[in-house]
């Protein structure tokens, strides 16, 4: 049941909006020469926490879907039914999140870095700090997602919550401290499958 | 005697502060059908959503086997043919959608049926799961004549074969069921 809801949440990502948070990130990270000048020297140093910026943004724009309509749909319950665990199906639903954002943020760093004057070497230590810290960006919006399902305009909130929430993770990786962010990765992604199963059995109404 | 597949025993619900019933004792043994009636907000959504689990009693014990609920939620993907967003629940629904009357729309996306092909469709999805216990909430609500029929003619091949069969219904369902009312 575990693999055949991962199976349909990425079939259901990937032929829906899994290129909108791409396309955002990209567009962030096209705007950022407009906004600072064309000054190569200063975008290659901005560079990497830019991307990380633009993909924490583009993290949040699929909170809304991840949860909410399942909730409405009464598939959660079925899956309640069907003797699945609430935790069991946000650690199922993080794994598909991830394998819809994750690969495809990767491949759009590298037109972004373009954009941003970065150099094969910024770009090689922005791409493994940001395949560390997806997995744990993956489970703050499924966590976040499943504390705001079913209340009426859930995007902002769903902002104030994750946001400060991955900070740790943002410090850690743009000074490329892998083991420290891979640390704070473990702890979120860990963590979220039991955050989110406990929203989810406290919101069933 | 075979052990009750479904069993309350001295229950109670509270909801947003009210107790909706208190003491409630219910046992459900193959074979049998209890029909809930009630007049509106009388508790008996939440007493199908309490059988089913999704609800935690007040007090009391609730026990129960493996079960399946059609409530007004269809649990279906929108974007697939019928057959293919059935079978994601049931390894086999071809027996349950013709049962059903469901069998020419297999290929018909979920989004585009009536709220009566849906409620069919729901309904399929329990018919289909195999499971000793059906929780039906508001079965015949959006069904024509005929689909009520084979609803019914379900109902009897599932009570005959060992079956229980719990719903929750403001109006009459025919057929020979148990009754159980709900105060307001």
């Amino acid at each position: 049941m575990i693999g055949a809801l991962i199976v349909r949440d990425v079939r259901r990502g990937l032929t829906g909006a899994a290129w909108l948070p791409i396309a955002f990130f990209l567009l962030v990270a096209a705007l950022v020469p407009f906004a600072v000048g064309p000054d190569a020297a200063l975008l290659a140093r901005v560079g990497a926490g830019i991307l990380w910026l633009a993909a924490l943004t583009a993290a949040l724009l699929p909170v809304e879907r991840l949860f909410e309509p399942d909730r409405a749909d009464g598939v959660l319950d079925q899956f309640a039914l069907h003797g699945l665990a609430e935790e069991s199906v946000a650690l199922a639903k993080i794994a598909a999140h991830w394998l819809t954002f994750a690969p495809l943020l990767l491949l759009a760093a590298l037109p972004a870095s373009a954009l941003l004057a970065m150099n094969g070497r910024a770009l090689a230590r922005t791409e493994i700090a940001l395949a560390i810290g997806t997995p744990a960006l993956a489970a703050l919006a499924v966590a976040v997602a499943a504390v705001t399902a079913g209340l009426p305009r859930p995007g902002s909130l769903a902002g104030l919550l994750l946001l400060p929430l991955a900070i740790p993770l943002l410090i850690f990786a743009v000074a490329d401290a892998y083991l420290l962010e891979a640390a704070v990765s473990l702890l979120l992604t860990a963590g979220a499958p039991f955050v989110a199963g406990a929203a989810l059995r406290a919101s069933r109404t | 005697m075979t052990p009750p597949l479904l069993r309350f025993d001295k229950v109670a619900l509270r909801r947003g502060g009210r107790m909706l019933f208190e003491d409630l004792d219910v046992s459900l043994a193959g074979g049998e059908a209890l029909l809930v009636t009630g007049p509106n907000g009388s508790g008996k959504s939440s007493l199908i959503r309490l059988a089913a689990g999704l609800l935690q009693p007040e007090r009391g014990i609730v026990e129960r086997t493996s079960l399946a609920l059609a409530d007004d939620q269809p649990a279906l993907d929108r974007e697939l043919p019928l057959g293919r967003a059935l079978s994601f629940w049931a390894s086999s629904p071809a027996q349950a959608m013709e049962a059903l009357g469901l069998t020419p729309l297999k290929d018909v996306p979920v989004r585009l049926l009536s709220s009566g092909q849906l409620k069919r469709a729901t309904l399929a999805r329990v018919v289909a799961s195999s499971t000793p216990l059906w929780l039906l909430d508001e079965p015949l609500n959006a069904l024509d004549a005929d689909g009520a029929g084979r609803l019914m003619a379900a109902i009897e091949k599932h009570l005959s074969t060992g079956g229980a069969v719990l719903a929750a219904s403001h109006q009459p369902l025919p057929g020979n069921w148990a009754k159980l009312e709900l105060q307001p």
